[in-house]
């Protein structure tokens, strides 16, 4: 009984037009169990995850739920039958409280009354049973992220619900913070709840997984027991060919002293006194929990946060980065963390989105755009980073996560920056591209441009960086040397001030 | 739990005492900002009493306090539009035209000019609900083709509150009328909104007051108490949230037009009596004042930002300083531009305190 299968889905299909987006796909999720959906972007994972939620009507095959047939129309169709899903993209009302997220579109009332004691009370219970630490009455656009992800994966939980879908759960956690979640999630399966998990995390995946199923190009390749699967297996299975290593060759070789940060301290966040030198074709890496200060120091630096005190000298020259424009015609680029607010502007084309930060440089007669010259820059761009599009007029909305943040990088490549500010560059991005992403960076350093890089995944700070900054408690806790760290070490003084 | 909020304030108090002076300033400068409107208004009322002490007179004050009644009830409508990040310009023209309706179905059965002789006197509360249907279907319609079609509701409002306008010229030309002013209301309708029962140094209070207190609290309740509440904010603050948590978008969209056209039908009952002569031209730009009166009051153009207090507080205002401009004998055309600067700045301060300082 104990591993019988709870939700079958079977031979589904679905078009749309030009594309077969999902060819003849099964998977079978056994209760008390996690099972990983593992493939690229646009392998076909959250398709398939779409129609199961009724957002797209499947063109054909069955979805089994107990072994009886459903085909939910609407999400709350779903919910009410018990099948939840935590969003990748945040989406939360964040005007409102915790509690009103957590029970919109199903406040317990009284008569005509919501019943907002209970709403609270049965919220806190459930945060206290997750071991999350909220206040249910906070309106939620004062929490950082990795707390708004905790109270989303709480209200899936609150649901009761027998199938619950976790896409991309982790990307704006902490280590400690997965740990947590993972408690949660043994929690749930422990409770016969069945758990279908979308990562690009392999530690986490192996770590986690019951079973393995890899999707490429819509197509089902292959379901295992996760105890059978290597990263480099799963790896292979997802690309197509053996990818080598996770990490590209470091060629960058740091060069002299270019920018100088001294004792920067913002106004209005926790950041205090943080003092370090960069210096040319180097790459730093940043590491912290949340609320470090790891993306305010890179805001500060970029002029987007009030200056309290702090110098920063660059070539021996104090300059002032009073504003983004200012921070730009000194050299700086930022890759914002959350990409889809404040990194791509959705509706608009490539084309828009890569010349936006350096209109200037298309000027005909002083005066107007010329069309030519932002074609033959978008061109360079798409090539140079290997942009996958069909063309440069496509909206950027339509790409993969990997290939919006490759025309974030090619935005600002196009203002020749010497210091590129980095923050969480690779999230909810999938290995292959995360991958070419490093080489980007790695290319970038090794002609000569500086990179600051704030990052969550560890491994990867290991990977790409030549130092690492550890910041804790808005301070500089340590620095380690990337190339014979450990996680152990950047712990450890991630948490000396925290 | 006055106790509690007193020791509250005292931990608060010597916490105070404890700051740097920088820390200090920064205080008393967000309290300041933070109360801004309160401080703003008090200042108002002082320095218009100083000029003219009859100001602060009974009549003088039930005056405003009437007027903002007759006002609350469609600004609490187009709050609810602005909450969905929307707005509604055929609320004046709603207003109109139920003024207009409800006076024509009301006037005396002796008036000579009556426009349908042959009604007599209608039942007032049959009108009333006659009324708030009409109001209630104009939102609907807005409401519908906001969220079916999926235009912005400034677009919806700005074609309907034509669509309105030449409805109620049509309607005033109907019966013996021949488009003129609608008045000779019957008792039973006057007595009814500007009747009184209670008296504040010699000066009656309207029974409309309290018709509009009453709804007041109930759209309180309506706002913060109930799912349908509850839903609107949500779907204000992230339609595709509320999407995806279960709760029906388009109902609560359609519902709170149809909520806020209800809403108009009651002040364009109030203002059908309250006015007496009612023309094609009652309830022209009543929408602008809500709306400023709104925004003034807090409700965000942001959506899902938006209290009951806040668009009373808006409303209050913007009518002691349209009294107090009167009472100032300031000029007529000088009025437009005070109106204009206190709408820019009030909204100006009160944005501050939505500010992430970063």
């Amino acid at each position: 009984m104990e591993n019988d299968v709870l939700l079958r889905m079977q031979g589904i299909s679905k078009s749309f037009p030009g594309v077969r987006a999902l060819d003849n796909v099964s998977l079978d999720v056994r209760r008390g169990t996690v099972h990983a959906l593992m493939g690229e972007n646009g392998a076909g994972k959250s398709t398939l995850m779409k129609c199961l939620f009724g957002i797209y009507t499947k063109d054909s095959g069955k979805i089994l739920l107990e072994g009886k047939e459903v085909s939910f129309k609407t999400s709350k169709e779903a919910l009410d039958c018990g099948v939840a899903m935590v969003h990748q993209e945040l989406n939360q009302a964040l005007k409102r409280s915790v509690a009103d997220n957590i029970w919109l579109g199903r406040y317990p009332t009284k008569g005509p009354l919501v019943q907002e004691k209970k709403m609270h009370e049965d919220t806190r219970e459930i945060f206290k049973k997750l071991g999350i630490d909220v206040n249910p009455a906070q309106i939620m656009d004062s929490l950082p992220v990795a707390r708004r992800q905790m109270a989303e994966i709480a209200k899936a939980v609150s649901y009761n619900a027998r199938v619950i879908v976790f896409d991309e759960p982790t990307s704006s956690l902490n280590d400690a913070e997965v740990e947590q979640l993972f408690r949660i999630i043994d929690m749930l399966k422990k409770g016969g709840t069945a758990i279908i998990y979308i990562s690009h995390k392999m530690e986490e995946i192996l770590r986690i997984s019951d079973d393995i199923t890899v999707m490429r190009d819509g197509k089902h390749i292959a379901t295992e027991p996760a105890k059978n699967m290597t990263m480099e297996k799963i790896i292979k299975l997802m690309v197509g060919r053996e990818l080598g290593n996770r990490f590209p060759e470091r060629k960058n070789k740091p060069g002299k002293p270019l920018l100088e940060v001294e004792g920067l301290t913002s106004r209005y966040s926790n950041l205090r006194d943080v003092s370090f030198t960069l210096r040319e074709s180097e790459i730093i890496g940043v590491a912290g929990l949340d609320g470090a200060g790891r993306t305010e120091l890179l805001e500060n630096i970029f002029g987007l946060s009030a200056r309290e005190r702090g110098r920063l000298v660059l070539r021996g020259r104090e300059i002032k980065n009073r504003n983004a424009r200012d921070s730009i015609s000194n050299g700086f680029a930022l890759v914002t963390e959350e990409r889809r607010s404040t990194g791509i502007f959705g509706i608009l084309s490539i084309r828009a989105n890569t010349t936006v930060s350096s209109l200037k440089k298309y000027l005909s007669y002083g005066f107007v755009l010329n069309k030519k010259k932002m074609r033959r820059a978008t061109d360079d761009m798409i090539k140079s980073l290997r942009i996958k599009t069909p063309t440069q007029d496509t909206k950027i909305r339509s790409l993969s996560g990997g290939n919006q943040q490759k025309v974030i990088f090619g935005r600002w490549l196009l203002t020749e920056p010497d210091i590129l500010l980095l923050d969480e560059p690779t999230r909810g991005i999938d290995v292959g591209a995360k991958f070419e992403i490093y080489s980007v960076i790695g290319n970038l350093a090794a002609n000569g441009k500086s990179v600051i890089m704030v990052s969550s995944e560890m491994p990867e700070l290991l990977g790409v960086c030549d130092r690492i900054l550890v910041m804790s408690g808005g301070r500089l806790a340590g620095e380690v040397n990337a190339k014979d760290a450990t996680q152990e070490q950047i712990m450890t003084l991630a948490t000396k001030y925290a | 739990m006055e106790n509690k909020k007193n020791t509250r304030f005292r931990r608060g108090f010597d916490e105070y005492k404890t700051l740097d002076p920088a820390e200090k300033r920064r205080m008393k400068r967000e309290f300041f900002i933070n109360n801004a409107l309160y401080i703003f208004l008090i200042a108002v009322i002082i320095a218009i009493a100083i000029y003219r002490p009859r100001f602060l007179s009974p009549s003088s004050l039930i005056n405003i306090l009437s007027l903002s009644a007759a006002n609350l009830p469609i600004a609490l409508g187009i709050a609810g539009a602005i909450i969905l990040t929307g707005t509604d310009l055929s609320a004046g023209r709603a207003v109109g035209l139920c003024a207009c309706v409800a006076a024509s179905l009301l006037q005396a059965s002796g008036y000579a000019n009556k426009m349908f002789p042959e009604i007599g006197t209608m039942p007032v509360f049959l009108v009333i609900a006659l009324i708030i249907a009409i109001g209630a279907l104009i939102g609907a319609v807005n409401g519908f083709c906001t969220a079916k079609f999926n235009l912005h509701p400034f677009i919806v409002t700005l074609a309907t509150q034509l669509i309105i306008y030449g409805g109620l010229l049509m309607y005033l030309t109907l019966g013996t009328n021949n488009g003129q002013s609608i008045s000779g209301l019957s008792e039973s309708y006057t007595g009814f909104i500007n009747g009184s029962i209670l008296s504040v140094g010699g000066t009656a209070i309207p029974n409309f007051v309290w018709y509009s207190i009453i709804i007041t609290i109930v759209m309180w309740f309506v706002w913060n108490k109930t799912t349908f509440g509850k839903n609107m904010f949500a779907v204000g603050s992230n339609p595709e949230a509320a999407h995806v948590s279960g709760v029906n978008v388009t109902r609560t969209i359609i519902l709170v037009f149809t909520l806020a056209g209800a809403l108009y039908g009651v002040t364009g009952f109030i203002e059908g009596a309250r006015i007496g002569s009612n023309s094609a031209s009652t309830g022209l730009n009543y929408e602008l004042d809500a709306i400023a009166a709104c925004v003034i009051g807090g409700v965000s153009f942001v959506g899902g930002i938006g209290k009951i207090r806040g668009v009373i507080m808006g409303v209050v205002l913007l009518r002691i300083i349209f009294v107090g401009l009167t009472f100032l004998s300031v000029n007529q055309n000088m009025q437009y531009i005070i109106k204009g600067l206190i709408i820019l700045i009030a909204c100006a301060i009160d944005m501050r305190k939505y500010l992430v300082r970063k």
